[in-house]
């Protein structure tokens, strides 16, 4: 516990809470609440029986299967490649072992991690949150810290529950103004990304503020922070606050009766303090946040939708100019084209940044009563099966299907495509996962980043659109 | 992990920002065993066309480049996912260090972690570094790490910093597990006192 009473920021009283130890470099040894695996952990949880190591705290690990898992049926044995159907198994088998809680394929509770954490009350504020997947900095919108790591790591939580770590700088976002009709908490995050760039908070933990941000619902929270790490960040967080204590009030794992008390009393102490300091510190106004639209490799490589194609003839920088020209022949679009007149052959609604209920509801909306445009292949695959049961009974899938999307199960699914789910090479997806990297969704594959709503307005349209022209028209 | 030997080796140019780990090692692999070559994984989508065959541009199919050790590449190197595979398959194509202006930062920790050295230098000196081994191919440099010095084909020496800790386990081939196996009291001493403490997360045992 910090023994002065200089102001501090909500990072910092997670950090000092969890310190163990401090090693003569200065690395913090870290105790770990709450460890999150996956099916990609084999290779971890081998590390440890090589070392006959038996995990520490099965009682705070959690398991789910999303990587690989097959999103047309609910079977592992569909799974064709014989290395593939075994890290699923795996994950399986030495949950079992371990007795890790694990919800396999056949609980509707199984799902991407990073949705079931939060949907089964496992992300409290004020923990320490880890899991082997650069994605985990998403927990951090309830207020937790919450970080990827490797296997290597994962190996050394399972063994100790802890982890060692360099403290990181903090950078606070504030977000203050009001977002438009059709522009959502994705639309945020691609601006901050545009702005700071994909290495822009490298080093640091991003802590997310201003009236934009608490005006956000905790499923748009957890899309921002989500994509801290798209902006290069360790992780991103946010101060807990009524709308975190509603969300996670009766969840199943949460705290309850007088714990949950106690809990909430605590967590109320852990915004940061008036006057305390962040290394760097950037500002955004919502309220010239547009739909925004990736048109190139890297998440930082985004337009509002209103823009165009960059050109790189009009670069100084040669280098610049060269990645530029790699770029746009890589993604087959034309210099200054605008964003709008870009065909798209595949749409993909789902992942760990847009696959929540709330990312459904806004896509089906717009979707209502269309059509899915002539040759596109169209896709829901919602972020857990909760989230599909939900959609289901709310009649969701319906709108879908009516429309021509198909509606799969839970997983990671085409966001990654090690499941196989993947674009053909040469062919564009309108996609509303977290990475447009070469190749992500397949060799070849062209990935547009954008939010569920605009993804359903391409969808209909069969290219980029502005979804306000379409809210307009609905109008 | 084997101890880390002072390097004086070729240096491979990889001219581009933003690396990811897709690029490095494409998803399509991550579910190999660690028993394979992943070296044969690298860049794979760069190096190869999809019958197989080399593509001819790339650094890691021309002549002097093939057998480097050192890698020098632009900013945010190995951004993206937390897969250590990507820094598996770096390590198993024979390179020891990744010189870059930054890097992704779970990257960076798994680097350390697998006998892989990490070493950000000043933007102007990896753009002009750049400029020489790609001016220049075969152009040799040395990596020293007990030193902790760089010394470019010019001959210039820069230096670079790195963790104490992570520079011992490396110069040793140590693993961070044995020596956080050695603190384990301070561990059990501190769960003893959390435990009475509130909100300390969720349990599957209770
Ligand atoms: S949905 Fe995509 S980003 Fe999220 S955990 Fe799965 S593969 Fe990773």
């Amino acid at each position: 516990m910090s023994d002065t009473k200089a102001p501090q920021t909500l990072f910092e009283k997670i950090w000092s809470r969890h310190r163990i130890m401090e090693r003569p470099d200065g690395q913090v040894l870290l105790y770990i609440d709450t460890h999150l695996v996956q099916d990609g952990s084999a290779p971890a949880f081998e590390m440890l029986r090589r070392r006959g190591i038996a995990p520490r705290a099965p009682h705070r690990t959690f398991a789910t299967p999303d990587h690989y898992v097959p999103t047309d049926s609910r079977d592992l044995n569909t799974i064709a490649d014989p290395e593939k159907r075994r890290m699923a198994q795996a994950l399986m088998q030495d949950s079992a072992r371990a007795g890790i809680r694990f919800f396999g394929l056949d609980d509707p509770r199984q799902g991407i991690l990073h949705v079931v954490g939060p949907e089964q009350g496992l992300s409290w504020p004020g923990t320490t949150i880890v899991c082997g997947d650069s994605h985990t900095s998403t927990h951090g919108a309830l207020g937790a810290l919450a970080f990827g790591i490797g296997a290597t790591e994962v190996s050394h939580v399972l063994a100790t529950q802890t982890l060692w770590q360099r403290k990181p700088k903090t950078m606070r976002i504030v977000v203050d103004g009001r977002l438009g009709a059709g522009v959502s908490a994705k639309d945020i995050i691609l601006s901050i990304i545009g702005k700071i760039g994909a290495a822009g908070a490298v080093g640091h933990v991003i802590e997310y503020a201003g009236s934009a941000v608490t005006g956000l619902t905790m499923e748009g929270r957890l899309t921002l922070c989500n994509m801290s790490i798209e902006a290069g960040a360790r992780a991103g967080m946010i101060a807990p606050d009524d709308v975190t204590f509603e969300y996670l009030a009766g969840r199943p794992f949460a705290p309850a009766g007088r714990d949950w008390d106690e809990a909430v009393a605590y967590w109320r102490t852990l915004p940061t303090d008036p006057g305390a300091r962040f290394d760097r510190e950037v500002t955004l106004n919502a309220d010239e946040i547009a739909p925004m639209v990736t048109w190139g490799t890297s998440p930082e490589d985004v337009v509002p939708i209103t823009g165009r194609v960059p050109d790189p003839d009009t670069v100084t920088d040669a280098e610049r100019r060269d990645a530029i020209a790699r770029t746009l022949s890589y993604m087959g679009l034309k210099p200054g084209m605008p964003m709008t007149e870009v065909p798209i052959d595949h749409v993909f609604i789902g992942s760990c940044t847009n696959g929540r209920i709330e990312d459904l509801r806004s896509a089906a909306a717009v979707v209502k009563g269309r059509k899915v445009a002539a040759g596109v292949e169209a896709w829901v695959v919602p972020g857990s099966g909760l989230v599909k049961a939900q959609a289901e009974a709310e009649g969701l899938d319906r709108i879908f299907k009516d429309a021509g999307f198909q509606w799969r199960h839970a997983g990671c699914s085409m966001c990654l495509g090690t499941n196989g789910d993947i674009v053909a090479p040469g062919k564009r997806c309108a996609s509303t996962t977290n990475r447009n990297f070469v190749g992500r969704q397949g060799p070849g594959s062209r990935t547009h980043l954008l939010s569920p709503m605009m993804a359903a307005a391409a969808a209909v349209t069969g290219r980029l659109t502005d979804v306000r022209r379409l809210m307009e028209g609905a109008a | 992990m084997k101890p880390f030997e002072p390097l004086d080796s070729v240096a491979v140019p990889i001219m581009r920002a933003n690396v990811d780990t897709d690029q490095i090692l494409p998803a399509r692999y991550l579910q190999k065993p660690r028993s394979d070559d992943f070296g044969a994984y690298l860049f794979r989508d760069l190096r190869f066309r999809k019958d197989g065959s080399e593509v001819p541009d790339f650094v890691l199919n021309q002549e002097p480049y093939r057998h480097g050790r050192i890698l020098v590449a632009e900013r945010n190197f190995g951004c993206g996912s937390s897969r250590e595979h990507a820094v598996w398959a770096l390590y198993d194509y024979g390179f020891r260090a990744v010189i870059a202006p930054s890097f992704g930062d779970i990257f960076h920790s798994n680097a350390l972690k697998n006998g892989l050295l990490p070493i950000v230098l000043p933007d102007a000196t990896v753009a002009a570094l750049l400029k020489t081994i790609s001016a220049r191919p075969g152009s040799r440099m040395k990596v020293d790490l007990a030193t902790q010095t760089v010394v470019t084909p010019d001959g210039t020496t820069h230096s670079f910093t790195i963790d104490p800790f992570a520079k011992h386990c490396l110069i040793h081939g140590l693993d961070e597990l044995d020596y956080t196996l050695t603190e384990m009291q301070r561990i059990i001493e501190f769960e003893r006192r959390y435990a009475g403490e509130v909100a300390t997360g969720p349990r599957s045992d209770r």
